[in-house]
């Protein structure tokens, strides 16, 4: 009675809708999912259970081992290009003395155009004829015309490019914030011990910064992970399976075959995706929780 | 103080509650008051015309008009692999839709397509069906479950003015395949725009347009029937089909620099002009204008060249209307009605052929375009007669075809598991086209086995 008294009806008034939303969306999926992996279904017609079937048709599947290897180069191309970049303009951005403001919007615009549209414009700019807008604008220093998504070679990197362009903006504010937690009187002892400005940069700024780019390493690597929408929508996997990660492969087992498809593959890929990601992300915590600042 | 929270909450919660129930009995679904059967139906492809949206429903009101019983709700939808699988284990397709002749027969089997044998043979028309037509959907079980809309066979459409500007004749368009080539090198050269392009998506198209060129030299992606059928990608026409593919690519350098092109792009392409010539069904023509607003003084379209061979054939295909598994009774009478009026009357009957094509007309939508007869071939002759006075298409610009397509042998999609095959096949295509060192007779065992493995799981 003393929990109803001091309000414990009202709690429980304003938790229900929460509840009921995560339960119904996020919740109950994720057990119909585990259910389903051990499941042979098409969602017509009953379910029979097939035990660990799934993973193994999965584990076998000729294009399982592609889209790890394309998922694995696409994460690392990211974290090699994408990753340093954001870090680099925000700390050139926090030197700007004058009019700061502008340089966060213009690097946040980016994000703030709808992903879907993104693609579709940087669609038609990779257009491979020599008309196509980078070709041509390469094009007057005399370089290219490059085949972009037309080709195995220069697919991915394409796909890697537009998403460095589409999300660095996000992960901009974040540094730039994070910048200003950084002890000025440091850069003013490294300036006494004769650092210049990379100095600097790497002695006093990244140290400092470590917590936060940690974390934001660990994000990136779990979001390119499960990169669907640039492969689908740039190049539905091709050219030739070039450009198809785990998550497209899990697209098609569900949705790639028009008599219905292949639910139990594609839920048991799934779950292996998330255990995989689970265990990474253990150890990278494990790893470098002497690094961090907590 | 504390008494009034604990009624304001239990007031707040019962209040809830009711609502709750409310929106639960509400959505427990209305099937319509007194008599009126209520079907959704597929209209269009998404991103039609006013004008193509307008025609089709002027023909809805009218059938409202002759079947007071029955409403009639349009809902947008194109066919693609993807959508229809998710929307049809969602319950949300409409009652009536549209399904390739290469999946009827199996979703017939699984049980994703209702059973309307009984009200078919009602149809007073019913015998003069074209039996290979009709067999494409009914199950194994010899129950129909889907009408056929239209057949179609393969063709090479090509740009009538970029040939000109080639030096090229528009009226002898290639009839052979190394016309085809020197064609599309002569238009490559002289206009700088691709001669020949070819579909390349990995939806399934590019094994569609690969196994439409393997038929016209004289091969075939299968063996037997069912699940009991054997694949044969890797037979020698194939092989030959796609070393022509990397001849005109990387040799001739004339099919362009986009190789990822789908049904829609490429018809897009077409009709921007500029693309010389490519190969889709013969009944394109309708996308190209309420898609696409082609110039119709641009548009060609040929038999596809086949080869000196016995086995040499074209591609056929076309669509049925079926309909949702879970109708009812009276929802499947009405759909069967609408099925009639819709798609069959306006090849049977010659009052509701000439309506039909008045409507279109007034549209500005195509009348007359070149479509295979789903009932006999005398039925075929007379309904276009019926429509003469109607025809806006440019019948003299599609005379190589219209004379031309009847001499050829039609020859059936894959049989078995046709979808899966095609997909085997689009990586091949794809890798010709964007690798110049790909290794074709083992990218082509590759695909085989896919392919073999998917028939025999009956996927």
């Amino acid at each position: 009675m003393t929990w109803v008294r001091g309000g414990g009806l009202t709690t429980l008034l304003f938790l229900v809708p929460l509840l009921f939303a995560f339960g119904a969306f996020s919740w109950y999926p994720i057990v119909r999912t585990v259910t389903m992996s051990l499941q042979h279904t098409n969602l017509v017609q009953p379910a029979t259970w097939v035990g660990f079937q799934n993973f193994s048709r999965v584990w076998h599947d000729p294009l399982f081992p592609v889209a790890v290897r394309n998922t694995a180069y696409f994460a690392g191309l990211a974290l090699v290009f994408g990753y340093p970049i954001p870090l680099a303009a925000a700390v050139l951005m926090s030197e700007v003395r004058k009019r700061r403001g502008i340089y966060s919007a213009l690097a946040y615009l980016p994000v703030v155009i709808p992903p879907v549209v993104a693609v579709l414009l940087w669609k038609t700019f990779y257009d491979a004829s020599t008309t196509g807008a980078f070709n041509t604008i390469l094009g007057w220093i005399h370089l290219g015309p490059y085949p972009w998504l037309q080709s195995q070679q220069w697919a991915m990197p394409s796909l890697v490019l537009e998403s460095t362009w589409a999300n660095a903006g996000g992960t901009v504010i974040i540094y730039l914030a994070a910048l200003t937690s950084v002890r000025t009187e440091l850069y003013e002892a490294a300036a006494v011990d004769g650092a210049g400005v990379w100095r600097k940069v790497w002695n006093v700024t990244l140290p400092q910064m470590r917590g936060i780019l940690l974390v934001t390493m660990i994000l990136q690597i779990i979001g390119t992970a499960q990169v669907f929408l640039e492969p689908y929508l740039f190049t539905s996997g091709g050219p030739a399976n070039a450009t198809l990660t785990v998550l497209l492969l899990i697209y098609n087992y569900a949705f790639g075959n028009s008599l219905g498809g292949d639910y139990g593959m594609a839920t048991a890929l799934s779950l292996m995706l998330a255990g995989f990601l689970t265990v990474f992300s253990l150890i990278y915590l494990r790893a470098t929780r002497s690094w961090s600042t907590e | 103080m504390k008494s009034t929270r604990v009624a304001t909450t239990v007031a707040a919660a019962s209040l809830l509650a009711l609502s709750a129930g409310l929106v639960a009995s509400s959505a427990a679904g209305s099937t319509g008051s007194g008599k009126t059967v209520t079907i959704s139906v597929v209209s269009l492809i998404p991103g039609s015309t006013s004008a193509a949206v307008q025609q089709f429903n002027d023909q809805v009101a009218e059938f409202e008009k002759a079947n007071p019983t029955i409403k009639v709700k349009p809902v947008e939808y194109q066919w693609t692999a993807p959508t229809f699988a998710a929307k049809l284990a969602a319950g949300t397709l409409p009652t009536v839709f549209e399904v390739p002749f290469t999946d009827a027969r199996s979703l017939g089997d699984n049980g994703q397509l209702a059973d309307i044998t009984s009200y078919v043979k009602k149809l007073p028309y019913f015998s003069k069906y074209n039996p290979a037509v009709l067999a494409e959907g009914t199950d194994s079980k010899g129950q129909i479950v889907a009408l056929p809309k239209g057949a179609y066979a393969q063709a090479l459409h090509y740009n009538r003015d970029l040939f000109k500007e080639a030096g090229l004749d528009p009226n002898k368009p290639p009839t052979t395949w190394g016309q085809v080539r020197a064609d599309a090198k002569q238009i490559t050269q002289q206009t700088g725009k691709p001669g020949y392009v070819e579909m390349a998506k990995d939806d399934n198209t590019a094994g569609w347009i690969l196994t439409t060129l393997v038929y016209a030299l004289g091969g075939r992606m299968e063996t037997g029937i069912g699940t009991k059928a054997k694949a044969t990608l890797d037979n020698p026409q194939t092989i030959q089909a796609l070393n022509m593919l990397k001849a005109m690519r990387w040799t001739d350098n004339s099919m362009g620099a986009d190789f990822d092109y789908g049904w829609s792009d490429i018809n897009q392409a077409f009709a921007a002009g500029t693309v010389g010539m490519y190969i889709s069904g013969s009944d394109v023509y309708t996308n190209l204008v309420q898609a696409s607003n082609i110039d119709p003084s641009i548009y060609g379209i040929a038999p596809i060249p086949l080869a000196n061979n016995k086995n040499a054939g074209v591609l056929g295909g076309g669509t049925l209307a079926g309909v949702r598994p879970d109708a009812n009774a009276a929802t499947k009478a009405a759909a069967v009605k609408w099925i009639d009026y819709y798609y069959e009357q306006p090849l049977i009957s010659k009052t509701q052929a000439v309506r039909n094509a008045q409507t279109l007309a007034e549209n500005k939508q195509p009348v007359g375009v070149p479509a295979l007869p789903i009932f006999n071939k005398a039925q075929y002759d007379l309904a276009n007669t019926w429509i003469k006075p109607y025809i806006n298409v440019p019948l003299a610009q599609m005379k190589p075809f219209l004379t031309g397509i009847f001499k050829q042998t039609l020859i059936p999609e894959p049989e078995a598991s046709t979808q899966s095959v095609y997909h085997a096949l689009d990586a091949v295509v794809e890798a010709v086209l964007t690798n110049k060192n790909t290794n074709v007779v083992q990218m082509l065992q590759q695909a085989n086995a896919t392919a073999q493995t998917a028939i025999e799981q009956g996927s």
